[in-house]
Parts: structure tokens; sequence; C-alpha cells
């Protein structure tokens, strides 16, 4: 505990870099290969143009992004190839170009301030076997060689140097398929085709990913995690040497700066400790704010009002130490700050939260501060979720700076050092990257284990809201929906997308825990939304238009559909759900887009989700005499649309009910470990869950196809057998959909024929719910098709017929008494007629425009 | 007798005694902890503790040992602080060390100086949370907890604060833990105009006072919002310092914490001093001038406590002992005295139910099926939950409450009597259009500003429906209602963080009083039938309140409290005549009796079993839930022929 703890002390206590010796203009002390890297204040004062400033920000990087595709974040300003002498931020310092342009080379490329690092400067080093502190070795470490480490720590800068060479000549990702590798050869160096790029696109930084320098060399990557403070600055020194040797002529705005990311001990937010006060760490997390820019001083520039001589303070430790005496003339308090000359640096400070995954049950999140600089400030905006490698610090508050009692607390803060979008692809293309969840390997072997078992299936559907009774069908289907079939483009054949999605409706009886399983499934999945049918509307499912208070800019804030984009949008009481809302499902139910054009923002989103909805029936209690259409009122273009239809119905059946008593009183005393033991747990169902959707990709194997085939076939026959279509493309497609799902759920790659027959089965058994016609007991896929049944159909034809044959029998009278028809169809129909029914045949001839109805009386045309 | 303890009034002074011992090796730290838990457990010696709740912070000595019973609020963000420094004497050059734990500067005298960049220096970390007192905390635990301390207080001057009015009484009443006395009772007959908070009232004026007094800072900043879940609420806001596992404790848990209480002035200036210098310094100005003012506030207004010992409470009822859980109190000192409380308690439980009913048959016009629901719904509690639903929930819509607010404020007059928390929800438009119900995420002062429905375990939360009017409810007020009801359906509040919802268990029991049915959902609805209908209600009410017997009001609250924590179990025989039962039920009738009323006659069943000191399901309790359920529901039907008639 005291060896980390004691690292903001030592840090400080280590004095290095200038402090110690005054800064002067003429720092001759500094060593040729020191200046190389050229000391900030001395040795490139006059040679150094001003910071990076907004003029040169606001030039577009135009062509070369479209080229290369770097990382977004990293698109930074272009190459200022001159200055622009009028822009006020340059006044003062036109002999800056002395060194003539276009400068080239290590020597002629500035090399700018890293305030991510601390400031840059000389590191003292140390002879490891010497035991007092060498005063200035640094201009030795050639000659004392190995054996010279930096202060503090045990990196050696030559050897350091020289092995990040060797790793930036040499190697070559084993696994290379990685988002960022679009236009890199993988057979070929890889970070040398980076600083080829450098040198192409001009932006002079180069990332490096920690993972792979651990796999090249396991020491220097554990030197960067414990002292990036002084390694980062030699790898910086390695970069720069290998890219001058290699591009003499290349013109940069400054010296390339390695930027270190994932670093591998990516933590989250919680399990930051002291210990890790000044390593590089990587973690994740929300933004939540961000400041303005704040320029901070870097160097002063200081004039004495008397003789005019001119000196530079740079910053130590947040101050700058103002000279009182002028060194020129001796006079005191002569020396005055002139803010044109001095130097500034971009500074922004960022809250970052914990991403909510990350998150304890009952705790609040918490936050950290980060600064960024330069280059990075303004890359990320409130809501961003990133991954951020950095510095820890740890800085002491002074309670007053003259009363030596300090405040017990430090401030922690993450000096950034490099950004990583972690959604930024969720706004185009594919993303089954982000969903990825990071898998032990144990864990994984956990899973794979499961999957072997025969019963993996059924094992699954049990655990899937275990409070809820029975049901099995119905857990099956939204287990399957869970795992949600093989995504597949066929966007080159003008077809785009086909859904990969399975949509469920529930509907049944009130109090038949369809909430409870909407809630279940909610609380499941990763990216779920729950929304209830009465309360949402339109706006609330898709997108709306907000104008940000602050900076009344118009916002899109999406909604549940958008939100659960890769997940599951659970919609209770769908039956309530106004027209307009439902009409906005039409589009993401099929298409998995969602469209918007308002308020000047036209777009479309993806909202790839899969709907679990539930409705009610229209007259509370299910009506077994009629049809699913009739008894919950959508319309049969949103019904067809739903995978399965499944009705959840109270059996009324005596053996189930004592089986459902014993399970609701079993509930009301078991302990709740022991309730536990007997199902899955929660978060392995999750765990195999995301490991299925995001590693199993089945693809049909030829006899699966062909068993597809003919279920559909056969599905077609039943009907034209009848004079009617049972069976539509989107039912093949369902099948399909279900079969892939159910071979996810062995984590098999291939569909077989054992996953058709059981997605013909649950197919079947959810028709068999849903569409079977009340009148006739025969399934019927016209019910959802059309939201009328073959025979229903035939029957209000029949009628039709039959009055008008009754009202053509009663000669040429002009009007006829509605009461007296009816009843005269009564008497003359030999099966029992509604008045419903009656209504409907006159409807029907109305539209054959052989009568009207005009209140109680008919009249023929 | 309790002499003037060192380690009540000055703990520093053994910290510092045995950080000195122990220096080398990091022990120190456990040892301090067990030496509080060994001084704490000493005869009633955590009543010798002020407590934060009690008494005004300004009467407390400062790092002196104060204990707070309190409701975590937020938690900000660990801190890392300096856990062992050095100082040196420039003149000397002597080096001494010193410990940093439990304080919030880390002083050095005046001819020294802090050497950061010691190698002895040790960081740390610890966590604050803020927490404020229990909110809805009713007036009486209040009371209660306060004559306790004073009672063995008047022998320790680590505080000069004894409000004078009550000083007699605790020098009569040695037995004060359990029965506050006659004089209380004296006090309530006194007091028959209602007014059964008006003996805390003085003090609570006071505590406002200095509060108002050190609102109007010479700064003139802006009154600080102290952050209290329910609106009127008053007592210190406190920023508890947790230094061992905290990952333990959660929002809305109830702590309470032992600890020194810091209330350096210092911290203030130090508000002060980087407001200043913070156009000069940029690495002070990371944070907003809010997020400054909600962290660091006036030690004054929010004074630090550095936790030594915490501890989550089950209950605040203050007549009962801490720690009533099996495996909590086997390291329990009193584990003898706590079973010996129960049991006797458990073997007077019958007439003590008997005396309950009776009273709120009374207190509900002589409507003995509401009264007995009303205990029911009581003593419910979420024991278990099974995925995402809360077992043991039970909330109760008493429908048919005459159309004034008279009544139900009276009732809720009666429930404040009897538990140890509670809010009165008044639902009319105004107010689902206005208040803040779900606690959100500010993100520029970094801190949870919290809503009515941040409350604790075990609130009881009655929600008066029949103030409520047509009128048009607008975006709060929806996302209010809706809240509401997840509350009472799934017992979790999603509070809001701006970018995403998080979810928050609770378990709360909520009643419902409307005119009709409510337009909330609940478990189970019982339409009022009253048999009396008094000419003046509050004469009635406060007549009720002043024949009931403080002692026996204590034992009220003790059963309510007590029964809750209880364990239950159902055998296999009487599952088997359940299941029976529900079949039979099914078979007659099959439209009317679904799960959901099997679910209900279960719940009934329990907390009937319960209600009786039983732990089992017994044939006859199940028969008895039945025929209330059958009685509940026939006057449901009856209601319903009612209205019918009448339209």
């Amino acid at each position: 505990m005291s060896s980390p703890a004691s690292t903001p002390s030592r840090r400080r206590g280590g004095k290095r870099g200038r402090s110690s010796n005054p800064p002067t203009p003429q720092d001759a002390r500094s060593p040729p290969s020191q200046r190389r890297r050229a000391d900030d204040s001395a040795s490139t004062g006059d040679l150094q143009p001003m910071p990076t400033s907004p003029p040169a920000d606001a030039q577009s990087p135009g062509a070369p992004d479209a080229l290369f595709s770097s990382p977004p974040q990293f698109r930074h300003s272009a190459i200022p190839l001159d200055f622009d002498i009028s822009s006020p931020l340059t006044y003062g310092t036109p002999s800056s170009r002395v060194e003539g342009t276009p400068r080239s080379g290590v020597r002629g490329t500035p090399v700018r301030q890293r305030p991510d690092l601390g400031s840059v400067r000389k590191a003292r080093q140390v002879d490891l076997h010497s035991d007092g502190v060498a005063e200035d070795v640094v201009a030795t470490e050639q000659s004392l060689g190995q054996k010279l480490v930096i202060w503090g720590t045990d990196v050696n800068v030559a050897s350091c140097k020289e092995k990040f060479q060797r790793f930036l000549q040499r190697f070559i990702d084993p696994l290379a398929k990685e988002d960022e590798d679009v236009g890199l050869d993988l057979n070929k160096p890889r970070y040398m085709q980076r600083l080829e790029e450098i040198n192409m696109v001009g932006e002079p930084f180069l990332n490096v990913n920690c993972d792979h320098l651990r796999s090249f060399d396991e020491n220097l990557y554990r030197q960067l995690i414990c002292y990036p403070q002084e390694v980062i600055p030699t790898f910086d020194m390695a970069a720069n040497e290998i890219f001058f040797d290699r591009y003499p002529d290349s013109i940069l705005e400054h010296q390339i700066q390695v930027r270190p990311y994932n670093a591998l001990k990516t933590r989250n937010m919680r399990s930051l400790n002291p210990e890790d006060i000044d390593q590089l760490i990587t973690i994740s997390g929300m933004v939540i704010r961000s400041s303005q820019l704040i320029p901070e001083m870097q160097e002063a520039f200081f004039k004495c009002q008397v003789c005019a001589f001119t000196t530079r303070v740079e910053i130590d430790r947040g101050r700058i130490a103002e000279p009182s005496v002028c060194k020129n003339c001796n006079t005191t308090h002569s020396m005055a700050l002139i803010h044109n000359r001095s130097m500034f640096s971009d500074k922004q400070m960022i809250k970052l939260q914990e991403s909510p995954e990350d998150m304890p049950a009952g705790q609040t999140p918490h936050t950290v501060a980060l600064f960024a600089h330069n280059d990075l400030v303004d890359k990320v905006q409130p809501g961003d979720r990133v991954n951020v490698t950095g510095i820890y610090r740890a800085v002491p508050i002074r309670v007053n700076p003259r009363v030596s009692n300090v405040k017990s607390v430090y401030k922690t803060h993450i000096d950034v050092i490099h950004y990583r979008k972690t959604d930024a692809k969720r706004l185009h293309g594919v993303d089954e990257e982000t969903e990825q969840k990071m898998f032990t390997e144990e864990r994984v072997a956990i899973l794979k284990e499961l999957s072997k078992k025969a019963d993996i299936y059924e094992r699954l559907s049990s655990a899937l809201a275990p409070s809820i009774y029975e049901h099995e069908d119905i857990k099956k289907g939204i287990l399957l929906q869970l795992f949600g079939g093989s995504r597949k483009d066929f966007t080159h054949t003008g077809r785009g997308n086909f859904r990969a999605e399975i949509n469920i409706l529930l509907c049944g009886d009130p109090g038949t825990s369809k909430s409870q399983l909407l809630q279940y499934v909610y609380n499941l999945v990763p990216r779920g939304q729950y929304t209830s049918g009465k309360g949402s509307s339109a706006v609330g499912l898709t997108a709306y238009v907000m104008k940000d208070p602050e900076t009344r800019q118009l916002v899109l804030q999406t909604g549940a559909l958008v939100l659960s984009d890769n997940g599951i949008c659970c919609i209770d009481e769908f039956d309530k759900m106004n027209e307009s809302t439902r009409s906005v499902l039409h589009e993401v139910m099929e298409q998995q887009t969602l469209s918007i054009a308002k308020a000047g923002i036209i777009c479309q989103l993806n909202a790839r989700t899969s709907i679990l909805a539930a409705a009610n029936p229209i007259e509370s209690q299910w009506n077994p005499k009629k049809t699913t259409i009739e008894n919950i009122q959508l319309p049969h273009t949103l019904l067809s649309r739903f995978d399965l239809i499944f009705l959840m119905l109270d059996p009324r059946d005596e053996a189930y009910d004592r089986r459902l008593a014993r399970h609701l009183v079993s509930l009301y005393y078991r302990s709740e470990e022991k309730m536990e033991e007997e199902y899955m747990d929660m978060a392995v169902l999750r765990d195999y869950i995301a490991y299925a959707r995001s590693y199993v990709n089945p693809r049909l194997s030829e006899e699966a196809s062909q068993a597809l085939i003919e279920a559909y076939v056969d599905m077609r026959k039943i009907g034209s057998g009848r004079g009617m279509v049972s069976a539509y493309p989107r039912q093949l497609e369902s099948l399909i959909r279900l079969a892939e799902a159910h071979a996810k759920v062995r984590f098999s790659e291939k569909v077989e024929t054992i996953d058709v027959e059981e997605a013909k089965r649950l197919h079947r058994e959810a028709l068999k719910q849903s569409a079977t016609d009340p009148r006739t007991g025969i399934v019927d896929i016209s019910i959802l098709t059309t939201g009328m049944s073959a025979t229903a159909r035939k029957r209000k034809e029949e009628l039709a017929q039959a009055l008008r044959k009754l009202i053509q029998s009663k000669g040429k009278t002009p009007a006829l008494k509605y009461q007296q028809l009816f009843d005269d169809l009564r008497a003359q129909s030999d099966t029992a007629v509604t008045k419903e029914m009656f209504e409907e045949a006159l409807r029907a001839l109305a539209d054959d425009d052989f009568l009207t109805v005009t209140g109680k009386t008919v009249r023929l045309l | 007798m309790p002499c003037v303890a060192d380690w009540l009034n000055n703990p520093f002074s053994i910290v510092q005694g045995i950080f000195a011992q122990n220096v080398p090796n990091s022990d120190w730290e456990k040892k301090v902890t067990e030496y509080f838990k060994e001084k704490l457990k000493e005869n009633n010696a955590t009543n010798w503790v002020p407590s934060l709740n009690d008494v005004p912070v300004h009467y407390l000595k400062p790092n002196s040992l104060v204990k707070f019973r309190c409701m975590v609020q937020d938690m900000f963000d660990p801190e890392f602080y300096v856990g062992v420094y050095e100082t040196v004497d420039p003149n000397t050059n002597a080096r001494v060390l010193h410990f940093g734990k439990y304080r919030d500067v880390a002083e050095c005298g005046p001819q020294q100086e802090i050497d950061l960049n010691s190698s002895q220096t040790v960081t740390l970390e610890r966590q604050t949370f803020y927490c404020v007192p229990v909110p809805g905390e009713s007036a009486w635990v209040k009371e209660i907890s306060f004559l306790t301390y004073a009672s063995q207080a008047r022998v320790s001057p680590s505080t000069s604060y004894t409000p004078s009015r009550h000083k007699r009484s605790y020098e009569e009443d040695e037995d004060m833990e359990l029965h506050p006395s006659k004089q209380k009772e004296q006090h309530m007959g006194n007091s028959s105009g209602g007014d059964i908070h008006g003996c805390v009232e003085p003090k609570r004026l006071e505590t406002e006072a200095s509060a108002g007094h050190h609102l109007i800072s010479p700064n003139c900043s802006p009154p600080l919002d102290l952050n209290f879940p329910l609106p009127g609420e008053k007592g210190p806001a406190c920023l508890v310092k947790v230094y061992e596992s905290w990952d333990s404790f959660k929002v809305n848990d109830v702590l309470e914490v032992y600890g020194i209480l810091s209330v350096d002035p210092v911290l203030s200036i130090v508000n002060n001093e980087e407001r200043d210098s913070s156009a000069l310094d940029p690495m002070e100005c990371m944070d907003t001038a809010e997020e400054q003012r909600v962290h660091s506030p006036p030690a004054s207004l929010v004074p630090r406590i550095h936790v030594i010992l915490a501890q989550k409470l089950q209950h605040i009822n203050p007549l009962l002992p801490a720690c009533l859980n099996e495996e909590e109190s086997k390291t329990c000192e009193y584990l003898h005295l706590t079973s010996l409380f129960v049991s006797n308690f458990m073997s007077e439980l019958s007439p003590v139910r008997a005396e309950l009913l009776g009273f709120l048959t009374h207190a509900l016009l002589g409507d003995s099926l509401a009264a007995e629901y009303l205990i029911l719904h009581l003593i419910s509690t979420v024991y278990a939950r099974r995925d995402v639903l809360p077992l043991g929930k039970f909330t109760v819509n008493l429908s048919g409450c005459p159309r004034n607010s008279i009544f139900t404020e009276h009732i809720y007059r009666i429930i404040q009597q009897l538990v140890p928390a509670s809010y009165r929800l008044q639902m009319t438009i105004e107010n689902m259009n206005h208040s803040r119900f779900i606690p959100h995420k500010d993100y520029t002062a970094n801190r949870l500003v919290s809503g009515v429905l941040q409350l604790a375990s075990n609130t009881s939360l009655v929600v008066d429906e029949t103030q409520l009017e047509q009128g048009q409810l607008d975006t709060t007020g929806v996302h209010n209602v809706t809240a509401l009801s997840n509350l009472i359906t799934w017992q979790k509040v999603d509070y809001d963080f701006n970018y995403h919802q998080m979810e928050f268990p609770c378990n709360i029991n909520v009643l419902i009083t409307s005119e009709g049915r409510s337009l909330l959902p609940s478990d189970c609805q019982v339409h009022l039938q009253p048999q009396i209908i008094p000419p003046n209600m509050e004469e009635y009410i406060n007549s009720l309140l002043t024949a009931v017997l403080p002692s026996v009001l204590n034992k009220f609250r003790i059963y309510l409290s007590l029964l809750r924590l209880l364990d239950y179990s159902i055998s296999d025989e009487v599952t088997k005549a359940v299941e029976e039962d529900f079949v039979e039920m099914r078979k007659n009738d099959p439209e009317s009796i679904t799960a959901d009323d099997l679910h209900r006659t279960l719940l009934v069943a329990r907390f009937l079993s319960l209600s009786a000191g039983q732990t089992t399901l017994s044939r006859e309790r199940w028969l008895r839930a039945k025929q209330l359920e059958a009685l509940r529901k026939g006057r449901l039907q009856q209601q319903k022929c009612v209205n019918g008639n009448e339209l």
C-alpha cells in the first residue's frame, strides 16, 4: 500500500525538468541529443510558432480524409504549410520562420508540448549502481549506456527507444481483423504503414495499441503502463527518428506524438484506487459534461519595462513565477507579462461517468474528471460513450498558500492521451463489434459446455422468467426472439437488409402475467426498452427534435424504438396504442428503419429492434368464438408482421390449476437461495445470449433449406386445397428466422433439420393458437393476413347474395323498412343471422351501388 | 456511571495513542475500530453518544464522537486522502508522523511544515455519502430516541444542550427506554388540541434558526438546497465519510453511524479561497461553482462525520433493539436480551393485536374489516423478489372514503403515530404537475437531486386520492403518476440520469385512500363501510388519540415493527390443502377466480398468520384468509350494484 501511495509525492519530489535551473535564453548546457527533442523554452523558443490556434483548426482537412480512413477523433487540423501573417495570433513572431520554409527533418519540425504528459522535460536519469543522485548525467546517456535509468523508474531511455523502434519496424498483427485496419496491408509491419500514412496525411499522431505492444514485448508494455510520463516521450523520440529517417522531406505541423490506447487493464471507474496514480489506464464511461475551452499558459513571456529585456518563464506545477528582478538592469518589479508572446495550450475539463452496465445495483454512478489538451479538446460531446486512455493523476489541495495546513484530500483527474468512442459506429454500418462483451475464457468454456447439453433449449426456456408458470411454448418463442436470426445483407441485389429480428405478440386474458413476462425480458436484455401503449406517443417511440436550452441548437432526441436498436422493445397494452402511433411500427417491423422528416431534419435511423408486444382482448375477456383479429382489433397489416402470435389464455383445467397453485404457494415461503439453485442464473442466461448473438452466425445447410421449402410448400398446399392461401412469403421468412435462432441456441454454425422442425412446430403452435378459425377449427393464415377467415368471407358473400335475392323478389318497391327486411331475411335464412351480419350484408350491397341505407329505410337505386 | 470519557469527547487522543503505538504497520486502523466497538458495546454506551438527530450541530463539540441515524441520499465520488503524513520543523529538522484518517485537514503545528514528498506518506481512499435524516421519520421516533439519550446524557458534559423544558421529566423517569413516561401522557393530555408534534417543535425551531442564520452568510450566496426527499423536511444533512467496506452500502439505506464530528471552519474557508483563486489557478476550476457548493458546503450547515463504525439499520424504531436479525445478532452483545425481548413480547401478542384492531376499527369509523386489512398492510414488507416480481408487497386501496380531506388526514395522523416513517402524498393535479417525484441527476452540480419517491425501506406512503379533481396533467404529471404506479406494481423507482435511467428497488408500503376505485393499481381494494359518522371528525380522532395510553401506543409500535421481521413458511400439508381449495374454487367459479386471487389470498394468509405471531400457515388461518377475502369481495360487489342502481 505504501509504495503506490507515495507516488504523488515522489513525482513532485523528482524535480524533473527545468524548475531547478532557471530558464535563460541561452541554455547552453542543454545537450545536443536533448536539444533534438527541442526542449521547449530554450532551444526552440524562437522557432516555435504559437501553439495550434483556432485559425489553423478551422481549415478543414478536406481531401486527405476522404482517402484515408484514420479514426475520426484524430481528424485534426490540416498541415499549416505556412503561417498566416495577418492572423493576430502570429503577431510579434514573424521571426519564428527563421529556419526557413519548408522546414523538414527532425530538426526542423517543432516539438509540440504534450500537456497530457504533464510537461515534456528532461527526465533526470540516475545510474542504477551509484548511490548518490548523479547531477546532470543526462548528457552522457550514450556513453553510460545500459546502466542509466530515469530517476524513480527502471526505464532506460536508450534501450526503451531501441525496443520501441524495433516494435514499429517489425510488428505484424497476427490477429489483424480490426475495424481500423481499412486499407492496411496485413502482412507488412503495421506501424510502418501508419507512419507512411502520417507522411501523406500530415496528421502527426501515431496511435499504438497497447495490446500489440504487449504481445511484442511484455516488459516494454509494463514500463509503458507504469511510467507513461517517461516512456511516452521516449516513444515519441523513437517514432520521430524513424519517421524522419524514412521521409526526410516530410513536413509536419509538429513532431509526431505517440498515443497509446487500449491499455489492457481496461478498468471500470469503480476499481480505480490509489495504486493507479500516475499510471496509464484505460477506462470506459459516458461523457456527461464538458467545459469550455480553457487557454492554459504554458510559458509566460516577460518584458522589462525599463530596458526591454525579455525573458520566458515556464509553468511549474500550475504556477508561473513572475521574475521580481530584471536580470539585465536589476530593476525590481519591472517585468510585465506580454500576453501575445506567451504560449498557451488548449485545455478542456470533461466529466466522465461510469457506464450504467458497470454499476452495482443500488449505488449511484461515479464520475471522474478528465483533462483534454490541444487536439483532443472538443472531440467528445456529452452523452458519448468513450474509452479513455490517459494518465491518472492526484493533486493535493492547498488550504491556503500562506498557511501550512493542507486539505488532506487529493483531487484526481485523468490527463487524456487517447479517446475512442465506443458507439461511434452505431450510427453507420454494421455494429456487431459494439455489442461485444468481454468474455473471459473460463466463461466461454462454461457457455460452450452448456451448449453441448442435449436439453439446452428446454433448459434455457425454463430459466426464462421462472416465476411465470408454464406457457412453455411462449417462453420458447421469446427465447428464440432473444437470440434472433442471422443478419443477411442483400443490399447489392436491391432488397436491402433482411430482417433478422423476430417479433412476437402476446394476447390474452388480463392477469395472465403478460406484463410480467415483458418486464422480465426488458430486464434481461442489455438494450431493452419498455413502454406502455397507453402512455406512449408516436414521438416517444420514434424521435423528436428538441431545442437545446443552452446552445439553442436543434437536437434530435431518440425515442424508445431507436434506443432499443439491436435490442428488444417491449410494448405493453399494444391495443391501447392510438392509430397514428401504431402506424410508425409498420416501417420498423419490416424495414427496420425509422424515417424522420421533422423541423428540417430528414433522416433515416436504424431501428433493428425486436418487438415484444402484449395486447388485451377488446372485451377484456378473450372470446373464443371470435378470431384473433376480432378479439384484439388490430389492423392485420400490423399483425402479419409478427412472426409469432401467442394466445395466453386461462386454460381452466384441473390439473393445470393444481400445478399452478403449488407453484404459487411455493413462491410464498421458499427462500430466495433455494429458488435460484433450481434455475439457471440470470447472469449466465444473459451471457449465453450475448455470446450467441455476437459469435454465432448460423447458415442454412442443404438439408435444412430443403426442409424449409417442403414446409412452405406444405403450408401452401393446405390452403390451396380449400381454395385459399394459407401461407405467404412472410411466413417462410419467419420460419427461416426461427430456425436460425434455434441453431444459435445450440451454438451451431449450421441450421439443420432439427432446427427447422422446431421452427415449424413453434410456428404451427402459435398459428394454432391465434389463427384458428373459431367457426371451423381449421388453421387459417388469412385471418392474420387479411383480417378475415376464408369461411367468414364466404359466408358474408352468401348472405349478401341472399339479401339481394330477397330484395329483388320483393319486386319494384323503391323503399323498404329496415326492420322488416331484417326479419324477412332471418325468416328465410336457415342459419342464425345477427344484426351485425345483416348490416354488413347491407353495406356490401351498398358498396355495389345496389341500394342506400338512410336511417330506418332502405332505398333501391 | 460514566465519567468524562475521553473516547467520547476527544476521540482523536485515543486514535493518536493507538496510532503512536503501532505506527510502522497499518494495524492501527483496525485497532481503532476494535477499540471503539468495544467501548460502544459496554452497557448502554450507545446512549451516551449524542446524536445529530436530536441535538443541533452548534451544541455539539467539534471533534467529539457523535452518532447519526440517516438515509444515504447520494454517493459522491471516492476521494484520495493522505492517510499518514510527515511534518518537518524547518528549524530543528525534526520529523513527526501524523495520521490523516478521520480528518478533513492535515494539520500541523505553527512551527512545522508538511512534507508532501516524504516517503512515509500513505495515500488512502475513502468514500463520501451525502446523508439526510430518514425522510418522513415520525415525531415519536425522534422524541423517544432523544429521551433515551437525554436520560443518559445528563452526566455527560459533551454537550451543554438540554432543552430546559424537558428537564424535570428526565430526572423522574428512569425506565425511559420502553415507557416514555407518564410525563408524556400528561403532555398528550395537555395538547389535546391535537398538536402532538408540539413537544419537539421548539427544538426544531432552534435548529432552523441556526440554519437560517448560516444561510445568510456574508457571501450572500443563495441558500443551499439541502436536498431532502420530502418537501418541508428539516434536520441536519451530513457528509458522511466512510473508510471501510463502502461497497456494501446502497442509496436509500438507513444507517446508524458513529464517528467524529468535523465542523472545522477551515473547510468553509477552503471554499472561499478556492473560489477566489480559481481565476488564477486552472487546476481548481475543474468543478463548477455549483458543484463546489454542493460537494463542500459550509461545515456549519452540513457537518462532516468521519465514520468509525457504521451499521445498516433494519428498522428505525427506537423501541426495539437495533439488531433482530439472527445472523447479525450473533455478533451482537445483546443477543440474549434481544431474544428475551422478542419472546416476552410474543407472549402478549394476541391482546396487543386485539387492542390494535379495536383502535384501528375506531379510527376507521367502526369498520373492523378495513381495520383488519390495515393491520395486514402495515406489517407487509417485500421479503423477496422473484426475478422482477416483488413478493410481499400489499398495497391497499381504501375506497369509499368520505370526500372531505379531514378523514384521510386523520387516518394519516393515526398511521403516523404507529409507524416510524411515513409520508402523506396529496394527489392533486397541482401536486402531480409540480412536485418532483423521481430523483434525477443534476450534472452541473454533480449530485442526485432528490424526489418524493426517494424513501427508505418500510416507509408508509399514504396517497390521498380524495383530493383529486378533474384537470389536465402535463408531462411531469404523467411521469409522476407513471412512477407512482411503477412503484406500486414493481416496487422500484427509475431514477432519471438524463442519458439513461437507473432502477432502484424499494420497499414502500403504499396505502391509497380514494372515493371510488383508485386510478393507481393496487393489490387489494377494501371498500370502507363506516358504522358511525361522527359529527366532528377532528374531535373524534383527537379523543381517540388521547384515549390510548402511550404505553399501549408503544406496544402497537413494537408490534408493527417486530412482526415485519419474522420468517414464515408453509408446510407441505397445508400446501396440499391450498391446492385442493384452489382447484375446487376454480371448478365452481372459473370466471371470477384467477391466479391473481390465489396470489392475494396467499398474501392475506401470510400476513394474517404473522399478525398472530405464527410463522407457519395453518389450515384455520387459510380459511380465515379466504373468509376475509370473501367479505371484502362481497362488499365490492355490493358497491358495484349500488353504483349501478344509481346510474
